[in-house]
């Protein structure tokens, strides 16, 4: 085994941290470059995972450590074809967000860029840990830096917005933890053996019994509010809003898919059965779909850019859920590449936001117009980005949306062809939006000297829109590495689901 | 080390950290006695106060790498790690509850260094309540500690609000103490014995069904205890005592004095009354009065103190779950111990530390800003709202977790659903405390500027905090020792069943039922 499979989880877990400590020993005015050198430095390691994984490998780079032995918790990470993209899409997030804040946060930057770093280990460590309690551990942990990333840095409304984000969350969590310890005991007192282990859990939650379903309500409630899936998704347009631009990216592209990762990784091979019984099939894709529709209609009639996005990802969410629960491979094919655009897409266009908002100031769509004239890069890229967020065919929107509806028209005709209607309320929602800013008369004074994107703001949106395109003209690579841990998720969940269906 | 209690030399050694203490209590009394006048006598007796914390720990030390045990049933005072780790426990609260309080005094100007060797003597009123093995020992800890803590309690003798306090306590605390030690009464009078062991074996024999009058005594024991700890509905005089006693000394309150009469309440329920199920329901319902009445009026309190007041009686709630939990509920109350107290003494320090004189109340908008003038101390506080809150990292979510296992391992889903659903309501007061550190501007520019501390606190602060983070990450040590320790008190519970009863428990019960009638 080459030492690099065996290091880099850990190695990816620790450097966010040792980085943050170096923040504090470096000057203060150096912050923000020490924290792109580190920030980039995650990337770089994380790299090479895109080539050595092997798709069919099921989990690797695996890692067990014990941690508290007594208690059966080790520090168990490991990778699959679910959880690669998702390390790949925050490592490589986190750099832009860096890069983002670097004239956004003027006040106490090293706080900031160090809470940002905690985060990327916090973030990191949920999407490998193979070991429910180090899961749980992760799953909080990240909640504080992000919380203090709204309540210091954020707008104006920041502190309510910070305390609904926190409690909402932590509502969720403390109850899945109940679960978590429900599934441990019950292991332990089938085998005598106590463990967090993923695997070994996993074995023994098939014979639970009526107390399933309650372990699996906890499951859900937590995550549905991480999603967020209608009607929990309160606190998402206050914390977007309030979120200073780096924190809206993150939050928007790597904590929401915590939730659907979390339905992936847990909620459903653990309780296939109840997951995949009829009631709570009729809920989820009943939610999903309303989710998909009332995102886009409420998104529709937001005066303030951001909320609009805000709203947008409560109905690409939904898609991404639809498709999970639809559970064909071209849907969870298409859920996990959605899960990935939308961290790509919408991330942009809350850069865009904060650009457009560095700018004037407000992010009312009304204060602006005409912005093509003036500033043709800048409405370039959010044409481009926009137009991949409808889900035009050529950009990375159409190839994941498109799976997930055909896939669920297998299972479930009706839902799919209403949500079919989703694309075309998400055309009716950005579209007007992108004519008010960028089209429109150049009609208000202050928007006519305002200046086109830095080098730095290009080097910010230039890997993103690659992305885009490259997603969406040849999405071979991505679904290729995904094939085998969709299909695997299937297989674990369909069986145990026919058998309940005789 | 194996003791026989029934020979004369080995009872003392069973004795010995108790001897010592006492001893040297009345040392440092004399050393007060001789010198009360200037700061530095002040000092002196703080030091002093010290090393007699520091070399009782070490004689408790002794007994326990001696593994030293009883032979056969322990006759007045237990000699188990239980008891070994609840003294390390008050002997730590009360070292803490010392280093914070050198400059506090001064500041304040309270000279008179009485302080001290009180705070001694109800640390050695703690040992016996968490040692006793009989109910008069216990009994008597109790009243050492509590007078102790009456006369600490309105120690700054200017304060109305002080004098208040005291006399409250005074006053709550002799109700409680008639309603423990009747019920005590009533025990014997229905078993004969004051041997917690014996009485377990009577009960185990007897059955309580019959017995109205231990059930009765139980009750009453019960009510006692539930005073003490500050749980609801008896928690009416916890928030305006420790709003009014001085600032360290309601952290000791709210650790050490709570932490003996827990300890004291799970030797009995355990030792006495592990043979009956009768008490479950009581306790589990004050667990869960506890829990959702200490929390819901936390999240109403503006003055940091009374919050922590009242988050302390929320605590008490958490404590009471690990005591009607059973089997490893004992390992969880040892560890879920140590973890809050370390936190609630740092919490307090850091509040005396703000306090300016005169016990102003502090209330959390003043508090607003500090991160930005006070990082450090800034920071060691979220961390103490944190650990209270129960996040991960912290010791106070090792401790939480430890009774939620303990208690659905115990088939009690409910109370930790309900633990789980009142810690997310504790947020709502926690974090509010943290938000004005950190996302609020200072009033102005010199609002803080009167929150320093002395070197030793500063070396105190940062060992306790040091101690939540790592207690939080790597908490294999005080597992092991909870464990064992936990599983002492059950093991000496389980000897008294098997063993033949020496002691007169039958012909005395027959005449206490007789006298009963």
């Amino acid at each position: 085994m080459n030492s690099f499979d065996v290091w880099v989880l850990p190695a990816l877990l620790a450097w966010p941290l040792v980085g943050a400590a170096l923040l504090y020993l470096a000057p203060a005015s150096r912050a923000k470059v020490l924290a792109l050198v580190v920030s980039l430095i995650e990337f770089g390691i994380s790299v090479p995972l895109w080539w050595r994984f092997v798709p069919a490998g099921g989990m690797q780079f695996a890692v067990a450590w014990d941690w508290i032995p007594a208690w059966g918790i080790q520090f168990h990470v490991a990778l699959d074809g679910i959880s690669l993209f998702m390390v790949l899409l925050t490592t490589f997030l986190v750099p832009l967000s860096v890069l983002g804040s670097w004239t956004y946060i003027t006040k106490r930057e090293r706080g900031f860029y160090a809470l940002l770093l905690v985060l990327t280990t916090g973030m990191l460590g949920v999407f490998v840990s193979l070991d429910l309690f180090l899961f749980y551990v992760m799953w909080e942990v990240m909640l504080i830096p992000m919380y203090f990333i709204i309540g210091i840095w954020g707008g104006d409304n920041r502190i309510y917005a910070a305390i609904k984000f926190f409690i909402y969350t932590f509502l969720g969590s403390l109850l899945m933890l109940v679960a978590i310890l429900g599934l441990y005991l019950h292991a332990a007192k089938t085998t005598g053996q106590y463990s967090f282990d993923y695997d070994f859990l996993l074995q023994r939650s098939t014979d639970l019994g009526p107390v399933a379903f309650w372990f699996f309500a906890a499951f859900f409630l937590a995550f549905a509010i991480k999603v967020p899936m209608f009607p929990l998704h309160t606190w998402l347009p206050d914390a977007h809003v309030e979120a200073p631009t780096a924190g809206s990216v993150i939050l928007a592209g790597v904590l929401l898919k915590m939730g659907t990762y979390g339905f992936l990784r847990f909620a459903l091979p653990f309780f296939p059965q109840i997951a995949m019984s009829k009631t709570v099939v009729a809920v989820v894709v009943t939610l999903s779909v309303i989710g998909i529709i009332y995102g886009g209609l409420v998104a529709m009639v937001q005066p303030d850019f951001k909320k609009l996005v805000a709203y947008s990802s409560v109905a690409h969410l939904g898609f991404v859920m639809l498709g999970i629960w639809a559970l064909t491979l071209q849907s969870v094919q298409g859920a996990l590449l959605v899960m990935i655009n939308h961290g790509i897409s919408t991330g942009a266009l809350f850069f865009l936001a904060g650009m457009l908002y560095e700018r004037r100031h407000t992010r009312l769509l009304d204060a602006f117009g005409g912005l093509a004239r003036v500033v043709p890069l800048l409405a370039a890229a959010l044409t481009i980005v926009s137009l991949s967020s409808v889900g035009l065919p050529g950009t990375n929107g159409f190839v994941g949306e498109f799976l997930i509806l055909i896939g669920a028209f297998k299972t479930y005709p009706v839902a799919a062809i209403i949500s079919t209607t989703g694309v075309i309320v998400a055309a009716m929602y950005l579209l007007p939006a992108l004519q008010k800013i960028i089209y429109n008369p150049l009609a208000k004074p202050e928007n006519q000297k305002l200046l086109d994107l830095s080098p730095r703001e290009l080097i910010v949106l230039l890997p993103l829109l690659a992305a885009i395109i490259w997603i969406g003209v040849y999405p071979r690579p991505f679904l290729s590495r995904m094939e085998p841990a969709a299909q695997h998720l299937i297989q674990t969940v369909t069986p145990a689901t026919t058998a309940a269906a005789r | 080390m194996s003791l026989d209690l029934s020979n004369y030399a080995d009872l003392m050694r069973a004795l010995s950290p108790e001897s010592v203490l006492t001893i040297l209590a009345m040392l440092v009394l004399m050393i007060v006695a001789w010198r009360h006048r200037t700061v530095t006598d002040l000092r002196i007796a703080g030091w002093a106060t010290l090393v007699s914390i520091g070399v009782t720990a070490a004689v408790v030390w002794w007994l326990w790498w001696n593994s030293t045990t009883v032979e056969g049933v322990a006759q007045m005072i237990a000699v188990d790690d239980f008891r070994f780790v609840t003294d390390w426990i008050f002997l730590g609260a009360a070292a803490l509850t010392v280093l914070f309080s050198f400059r506090y005094l001064e500041r304040e100007n309270l000279l008179a260094p009485e302080y001290y060797p009180l705070l001694l003597f109800a640390v050695l009123g703690m040992m016996l309540m968490g040692g006793g093995e009989d109910l008069m020992v216990i009994f008597l800890g109790l009243e050492l500690m509590s007078i102790s803590v009456y006369v600490l309690a309105g120690f700054n003798r200017r304060s109305p609000r002080a004098a208040e306090a005291a006399l409250k306590y005074f006053l709550l605390g002799a109700f409680a103490s008639a309603f423990l030690l009747y019920g005590m009464a009533l025990i014997y009078g229905a078993t004969g014995t004051t041997n917690l062991s014996f009485i377990g074996v009577q009960v185990q024999t007897l059955g309580v069904a019959h017995m109205p009058l231990l059930l009765v005594g139980i009750g009453l024991l019960l009510v006692g205890f539930g005073f003490k700890v500050a749980a609801v509905p008896f928690h009416m005089w916890a928030p305006d005592v420790y709003d009014g006693a001085p600032t360290p000394i309601t952290g000791f309150m709210a650790t050490g004095v709570k932490a003996a009469a827990f300890a004291a309440l799970f030797r009995v329920v355990v030792e006495s009354l592990g043979a009956t199920g009768s008490w479950h329901v009581i306790i589990a319902g004050l667990a869960v009065a506890t829990m959702i009445g200490g929390n819901l009026i936390a999240l109403a309190q503006r003055s940091v103190k009374r919050m922590l007041a009242y988050s302390s009686v929320a605590h008490a709630g958490y404590l009471l779950v690990a005591v009607v939990s059973g089997g490893t509920g004992s390992a969880a109350f040892i560890f879920y111990l140590v973890a809050y107290g370390i936190t609630t003494i740092a919490a307090f320090a850091l509040l005396a530390a703000k306090g300016k004189g005169g016990e102003s109340d502090v209330r959390v908008d003043d508090l607003s800003g500090l991160s930005t003038s006070r990082p450090w101390l800034a920071l060691a506080l979220t961390v103490c709202m944190l650990s209270l809150l129960g996040f991960p990292g912290t010791a106070g979510f090792m401790g939480k977790w430890y009774i939620l296992v303990s208690a659905v391992g115990g088939g009690h889903t409910g109370l930790a659903i309900i633990l789980v659903l009142t810690s997310v309501a504790s947020a709502g007061y926690y974090l509010p405390v943290v938000m004005a550190m950190y996302m609020k501007p200072a009033a102005h520019a010199e609002a803080h500027a009167s929150m320093v501390f002395d070197r030793v606190g500063q070396a105190a602060l940062a060992v306790a905090v040091a101690a939540i983070l790592w207690f939080g990450i790597a908490p294999g040590q005080l597992f092991d020792l909870s464990r064992t320790s936990g599983a002492s008190l059950h093991a000496a519970a389980g000897m008294a069943m098997d063993s033949p009863a020496p002691a007169p428990p039958t012909t005395a019960s027959a005449t206490g039922a007789t006298t009963a009638r």
